[in-house]
């Protein structure tokens, strides 16, 4: 009974602070209501025994990922009114199109039975930990994934800051291109010396 | 207890809010990119809540890759997003037709 106030309190909040990110003004405000339902979520999958993603959650997307959203959002100087236009024109529309997917999901879960026995949430082992699982499933059947995630995290670290990156104006670099072209007749000039001669 | 179509049914909600707000904030960058956060969020959702009811711990190795590509998209997009408005000072998609698509 406690569990499922929690769960429906989490649930609300989530909705909420959802709907607020899509709607408001000030996409500061937006990326801190998602930064609200990034914890209301995490809630929510702590009560599905979820723990060590739910920490996870909360340290590496509010941590970071937001963090980088909102330095982003106040370091760009932004015109709001032109990005504002066709909301109220389009907003009919995404009503319309949220409403009916809610309505096509929702029946399908309520009334169309899922095509499988569900058992009433299968209990972990007592004393083992939700991150010791995690890590033994990460380590010996999805190592090669593991790593691969790893690759994909540094790909997009030097993507980012290659993207960023600004260099100075009078930068002196060698240009490959010039330097593989080069033919050894531009470089040394032979000179045929006429040799002196002495007494 | 919790029952597993709670939970399938608020990230369906939650998927659907995500939908609507790309919808009508077309124009803003910034909001699209945190609606796709959102809608992520919902599908990681969806494998947190079968990964407890069926007792398997692979629905959660999936979520933890999901955040680790996401999390890459973002800062990548974000990467992007600044060079466009260094730029073109400007971060409206309706502007950015330089190649008439």
């Amino acid at each position: 009974m406690v569990e499922q106030i929690v769960f429906y309190s989490f649930a609300a909040l989530l909705i909420l602070s959802a709907l607020m990110v899509i709607t408001v003004r000030n996409p500061v405000h937006a990326a801190l209501f998602l930064v609200l339902s990034f914890f209301s979520s995490s809630g929510v999958w702590m009560l599905l025994h979820a723990e060590f993603l739910a920490i996870a959650l909360v340290l590496v997307y509010v941590g970071a990922v937001m963090v980088l959203f909102l330095f982003v959002v106040m370091m760009l100087d932004i015109n709001l009114a032109p990005l504002r236009e066709g909301f109220i024109r389009y907003l009919p529309i995404g009503v319309i199109m949220a409403l009916l997917m809610i309505l096509a999901m929702g029946l399908t879960l309520v009334r169309g039975k899922l095509e499988m026995a569900i058992p009433a949430a299968v209990q972990a082992a007592p004393g083992a930990s939700n991150t010791t699982l995690l890590g033994k499933a990460l380590y010996t059947d999805y190592l090669y994934p593991f790593e691969i995630a790893g690759a994909i995290l540094l790909v997009a670290i030097i993507a980012a800051i290659s993207l960023t990156m600004r260099k100075p104006k009078d930068l002196k670099t060698p240009r490959p291109e010039l330097q593989v072209g080069i033919q050894s007749s531009d470089r040394v000039r032979l000179v045929n010396l006429q040799s002196e001669k002495t007494e | 207890m919790i029952e597993l179509t709670n939970v399938l049914i608020l990230a369906a909600i939650l998927f659907c809010i995500s939908v609507a707000g790309i919808f009508i904030n077309r124009k803003n960058i910034i909001i699209l990119l945190m609606c796709i956060e959102l809608m992520l969020l919902s599908v990681n959702m969806n494998f947190i809540a079968f990964s407890y009811f069926l007792g398997d711990t692979t629905g959660q190795v999936f979520v933890f890759f999901i955040l680790t590509v996401a999390a890459a998209e973002s800062a990548i997009g974000l990467a992007i997003l600044v060079v466009l408005f260094r730029n073109r000072h400007t971060i409206n998609v309706a502007d950015l037709d330089r190649m008439k698509g």
